[in-house]
């Protein structure tokens, strides 16, 4: 995140600065709205001006966000919001890059650009908020449903293995990994704002009930649990922790010190008319 | 127009591509223009390779209908290259006896043939190598003076040492001595070498063109035969306060463009036939969320994976009608190797006016041929978009729909004016929307942006008048324009050239302008299914009486069967 405008910024930005006053699609109980203010919450504690954040998003319920927000936003297409912040941050290192989205767009479509994100290490932060479902197109597996989940596309359940994020997203070079709960408004607002604060790709999965085609996941609040062991900086003892739990420890599981992404620009640079004397015979 | 046309061919690491290199770059300190393109075998690395060197005396961007010079340094698999190096009884092929005899291949048409001991004159000479015992030969056939292969060796060799450069001297000057008794073929200039060229491909000039444009961000992932255009950019970024990022993928390299055009950067990939196909759904959310961007596609053969070594002009109608929804975006295609540089310019300062994706429909064979050209125009062509500087006391309308269709843009930082871009549709704030009055009102100005805009005399090159049109666009132009002034140079004028650089937004009044009073028509086109008629027919209105050459890649046009096809076609 930009030192400088954490530094310019007000004191007095509460989380309603970065809500805007269009009124969400989502489901009555949707785990989304408290993300939603549970990400305009950390903002306001970093402090950070609307105008110097921004939210990039694909397709899917929780990738409508950044419309809810009053940062700058983008809503592209289905899949590859990563790539689109990327390139944002990269072009633009001065911003707060966040990215947002849910399972199916970033998992499934959008996988190869997940493990790609989590390698090339640039200084973003991606909440998954995660409901183990497609719920705009009303209610299909999605990667990180259970394998025997029953649903009219596929019967009986897919038969496929539920997808790791966090282990994945630690096999593949993130810098920061935790997991919330979007009924833990506290314990997730500071995870965000520590994912925000920290160098590097930072993943935070947040398990998001759907409590429209998943009413199973109510039950969440009963299961989710903080981490019983602390964070570490040693990504095979996270990824072994992370495969042997049941998906409900939460916490920074996982915090590394691998450098960001290098952007290399010249503050001072020739002109263009410089270019192409080479071809001068 | 006065030519002189040579190949030089080797098996893999015998050095044919390197003689070729030279000997353009020698010709081109005496002044000639030129043009090199190569044919290699299939493998990675090694395998036979030709160099192919067109010489002139006027701007040429077209290969040659026939050879003066073909000179081997072995004949492995040089068969091969017979249906692109087409001899005559008037052709020479040099060769070496102790490689065996000539392919029958290449004597059915009877050329002439001579024999230089290339391989043991090499040995000779200490650290000799066979290439430059070749380029010795040629200097000396063509009268090529020893000054200018001198200075081209000094800057090619000079790192490897002044001991690489005297053996390489030494060669030349044996193969020069080799070649005494070999009647001269000439080069087409005599020394005099007027005004300092440039050697540049089209590839490289697509990126010259990008940066003189603006840009300052570049997605890259490889794919051939655009690469070039990626490696150049990327140092010329590094050197303009730009940057570039590789991608995963082409899907990728695109949304990275976006975000980074989204953050304010001009910002450009380059890809082919695959990549674009993979790009296509995200030049629709280019045009939805109106954040301009360049995509340079080097055509290749397709589909599918096609032939990635060839160029083909197939992918006209995926750059024009691809995109799902109605989908108003710019497609622009330079039609030579110099054009590569305004076309790509003018290609960003457009895209960034119009806040839309351009797309240029560059080639395989402009993408990397080299060519001797003179120094291409600089034009006042800075990409420069229309700015919100605050929303001025009220709601910040990242949509407005505005006479121009073009609405002021906010770029991340400026307090005030934060929106959503969104590839959904929208109102003019940019709040997602699914009434018809906003989608019409949406499109109506996205169309709008395109219609309303003067893209003057740019969007063609139109030359000469009369009742007959030749119509043809890109790469095929050179051919073409070669035919035609063959035919003026023999007195046969009243045919008319038009060469579409602006393929969408279509351009109806101008296109009836430069068809006024035209009868006939012949259009002209590498692409098996005319997908350039059917785009023409699709949008303009056309004469009657339309005679259409096509063909598929990878045998291009030459300006040999463009002229024996216009004279047939007009009776001239």
């Amino acid at each position: 995140m930009s030192q400088t405008a954490e530094a310019a910024a007000p004191v007095t930005l509460t989380p309603n600065d970065y809500k805007s006053n269009i009124k969400p699609i989502w489901c009555p109980g949707c785990g989304d709205y408290s993300v939603l203010l549970e990400i305009t919450k950390a903002l306001a504690a970093l402090a950070l001006r609307p105008e110097n954040v921004a939210i990039v998003s694909g397709i899917g319920c929780s990738s409508r966000f950044p419309a809810y927000s009053n940062c700058y936003g983008f809503h592209g297409v289905h899949g590859r919001a990563l790539p689109v912040a990327t390139g944002l941050k990269i072009a633009r290192p001065d911003l707060t890059v966040l990215c947002t989205g849910g399972d199916g767009d970033g998992f499934s479509i959008g996988g190869n650009h997940f493990l790609h994100a989590c390698r090339r290490n640039v200084d973003l932060t991606y909440i998954v908020m995660d409901n183990q479902v497609y719920g705009m197109t009303k209610g299909q597996a999605s990667p990180t449903t259970d394998p025997d989940w029953d649903h009219v596309l596929m019967p009986g359940g897919t038969g496929t293995r539920a997808f790791q994020p966090l282990v994945i997203a630690l096999a593949s070079g993130a810098n920061f990994v935790a997991r919330a709960f979007s009924g833990d408004p506290a314990m997730t607002t500071d995870i965000i704002i520590e994912a925000i604060r920290h160098p590097g790709f930072s993943f935070v999965q947040i398990l998001s009930p759907c409590v429209t085609f998943r009413p199973d996941q109510r039950e969440w609040r009963n299961f989710v649990r903080q981490a019983p062991v602390p964070e570490t900086n040693d990504p095979s003892r996270a990824a072994r922790r992370i495969m042997s739990d049941d998906g409900f420890n939460l916490g920074i599981l996982y915090r590394g010190d691998r450098p960001p992404y290098r952007i290399s620009r010249k503050a001072e640079f020739e002109e263009v008319t410089a270019i192409g004397k080479e071809f001068l015979v | 127009m006065k030519t002189l046309s040579i190949a030089v061919v080797g098996s893999g690491g015998a050095g044919a591509l390197t003689t070729g290199n030279l000997l353009l770059e020698a010709a081109a300190r005496l002044g000639c223009y030129g043009i090199q393109t190569r044919s290699v075998g299939p493998q990675i690395r090694g395998g036979e390779a030709a160099a192919m060197v067109r010489l002139s005396d006027e701007p040429i961007d077209c290969i040659s209908d026939r050879f003066d010079i073909m000179l081997a340094m072995d004949w492995n698999n040089v068969h091969r290259f017979a249906p692109e190096i087409l001899l005559d009884e008037n052709s020479l092929i040099i060769g070496d006896p102790a490689e065996g005899e000539v392919p029958p291949a290449l004597t059915r048409s009877n050329p002439q043939r001579r024999e230089v001991a290339i391989g043991a004159l090499a040995k000779q000479v200490r650290k000799g190598r066979a290439n430059m015992i070749a380029l010795g030969v040629i200097a000396e056939v063509i009268g090529l003076p020893d000054a200018a292969v001198i200075a081209v060796l000094e800057k090619q060799l000079g790192k490897k040492g002044e001991e690489a450069l005297l053996s390489s001297l030494d060669a030349i000057t044996a193969g020069r001595a080799a070649a005494a008794g070999i009647e001269p073929r000439r080069l087409p200039v005599n020394g005099s070498a007027g005004t300092a060229k440039w050697i540049i491909t089209g590839n490289h000039a697509a990126g010259l063109g990008a940066i003189r444009g603006g840009i300052k961000f570049v997605a890259a992932y490889p794919i051939t035969p655009a690469t070039e255009v990626l490696e150049w950019i990327s140092k010329a970024l590094s050197r303009t306060g730009g940057t570039l990022v590789q991608a995963e993928d082409e899907l990728a390299s695109i949304n990275m463009i976006l975000g980074a055009s989204f953050g304010g950067q001009p910002s450009l990939t380059a890809t082919s036939g695959p990549g674009l196909s993979l790009m296509v759904e995200s030049l629709g959310l280019a045009v939805s969320a109106e954040v301009p961007i360049v995509v340079i596609d080097v055509m290749r053969g397709g589909p599918s994976t096609g032939i990635p070594t060839i160029a083909e002009q197939s992918d006209l109608n995926i750059a024009v009608y691809g995109l799902h929804g109605d989908a108003p975006h710019l497609v622009l295609a330079p039609n030579s190797v110099t054009d590569c540089v305004a076309t790509t310019q003018w290609s960003v300062f457009l895209a960034e006016a119009l806040q839309t994706p351009a797309v240029v429909l560059s080639d395989q064979y402009l993408g990397q041929a080299r060519c001797i050209i003179d120094a291409p125009q600089t034009l006042p062509l800075r990409g420069e978009r229309l700015l919100a500087t605050d929303a001025g006391g009220e709601r910040y309308q990242r949509y407005a729909v505005t006479e121009s269709g073009v609405s002021p843009m906010a770029i991340p930082g400026l307090p005030g004016c934060q929106h959503t871009a969104d590839g959904l549709e929208h109102n003019p704030i940019g709040t997602p929307s699914s009434t018809a009055a906003d989608h019409q009102t949406q499109l109506d100005k996205r169309q709008r942006k395109l219609t309303q805009f003067d893209f003057g005399d740019r969007w063609a090159d139109i030359e000469g008048d009369g009742e007959l049109a030749i119509i043809t666009w890109g790469s095929v132009t050179g051919a073409v324009r070669e035919a035609l002034g063959r035919l003026r140079a023999e007195g046969g004028g009243g045919i008319r050239l038009v060469s579409i650089r602006l393929l969408t937004p279509v351009q109806p009044e101008r296109f009836a302008g430069a068809l006024a009073g035209v009868k006939r028509v012949l259009l002209i086109e590498q692409s098996h299914s005319a997908q350039f008629r059917h785009f023409l027919a699709a949008h303009y209105r056309l004469p009657e009486d339309i005679e259409i050459l096509n063909r598929a890649g990878p045998l291009l046009f030459r300006a040999g069967e463009v002229y024996d096809r216009i004279k047939s076609w007009s009776g001239v």
